[in-house]
């Protein structure tokens, strides 16, 4: 447990923690204002932080509502792009070795940050206490700043005024850039925007992404590996 | 409506972070998993940089987005941080539309 930290270590998972924190708070300010502008409520985009608290889902779901898709395929979005939590999930789960109430608390807070985290320490007891400071930190920034974002933008009678339409696939993108390192996935990405639009006038809003999905799914699953 | 689909949604993604810790590690071990659940959000994510940049309802439009996203491309090149690419997108979407 912590007590096998040493204080020096401990203090630098604490600022490296905050830093992130600090950062996506300022993030969740985008989120809520884009929720609001949505069309979301007050409560539903807390909700949303509060309960779903996985980034890319939440603006996913949002995204969709606010350009006029059902909410459905936002469901459906939201809930594939959650899959990979899953994955973070097993990596964790070795590490944390968690059980109970202790678990379902830690679940809530397995993303792509605190597993970040977690996963760059050497020794176990600074990986649990790492994925736990960032967790709840980054959950307390996160909620906050939803909460200022869609409050303020509730006072705004005309987003398009603030050119705030343009602010949903800016965050989209700012979320992919830093998982395009490799070649694999930024011919991925090119082909499911290129797909995306070819079948977006000829089906319902939000079933482009679906396509999308199963183009991914075929050809993960029966592509050739290498 | 939305009330329904931001509880079904939420309740769906903590079950996927909830079934990582708790489900045997072997069943998500497999290499094609492993393989294809990390390329999803990277398709999801670009097919959302497409759609709501070059769309409006099911037309596809070119308008004043396309030249925010452009900002935001450079912004995210230059490394500039969440906020300031999104603050920028926005901007330039606001600005053009001034003119």
């Amino acid at each position: 447990m912590p007590d096998a930290i040493s204080s020096l270590d401990r203090r630098k998972v604490i600022r490296d923690a905050l830093g992130i924190a600090i950062a996506s708070g300022a993030y969740a300010l985008s989120f809520g204002a884009i929720s609001s502008t949505s069309g979301l409520s007050l409560l539903q985009t807390m909700c949303l932080s509060l309960l779903m608290f996985t980034g890319a889902s939440q603006f996913a779901l949002v995204g969709i509502v606010g350009s006029g898709g059902s909410i459905w395929a936002g469901v459906a979005a939201a809930s594939l792009l959650g899959t990979r939590n899953a994955l973070y999930g097993v990596r964790l789960s070795t590490l944390l070795k968690v059980t109970g109430l202790r678990r379902l608390a830690a679940a809530q807070l397995v993303i792509d940050e605190s597993t970040a985290m977690a996963i760059a320490r050497d020794k176990e007891s600074e990986s649990r206490f790492a994925f736990w400071t960032t967790g709840l930190l980054l959950f307390a920034f996160w909620n906050l700043g939803t909460f200022i974002g869609a409050l303020a933008t509730n006072a705004l009678t005309d987003p398009k005024v603030f050119g705030l339409d343009a602010a949903p696939p800016a965050a989209y993108l700012a979320l992919l850039a830093p998982r395009l390192r490799a070649r694999e996935p930024l011919a991925v990405a090119m082909a499911a925007g290129v797909v995306a639009l070819i079948c977006l006038p000829f089906v319902p809003a939000g079933i482009p992404l679906l396509i999308v999905a199963a183009f991914v799914a075929l050809y993960g699953l029966f592509g050739k590996s290498r | 409506m939305i009330w329904a689909g931001v509880l079904v949604a939420s309740a769906a993604c903590y079950m996927l972070k909830l079934a990582g810790l708790s489900l045997p590690s072997r069943w998500l071990q497999d290499v094609r998993i492993q393989r294809t659940v990390p390329l999803l959000p990277v398709a999801l994510l670009a097919a959302l940089v497409a759609i709501q940049t070059f769309s409006l309802g099911q037309h596809l439009v070119l308008d004043v987005r396309a030249a925010a996203i452009g900002v935001a491309v450079i912004a995210v090149l230059l490394r500039a941080p969440f906020l300031v690419v999104i603050v920028a997108a926005a901007a330039t979407a606001a600005l053009l539309r001034l003119i």
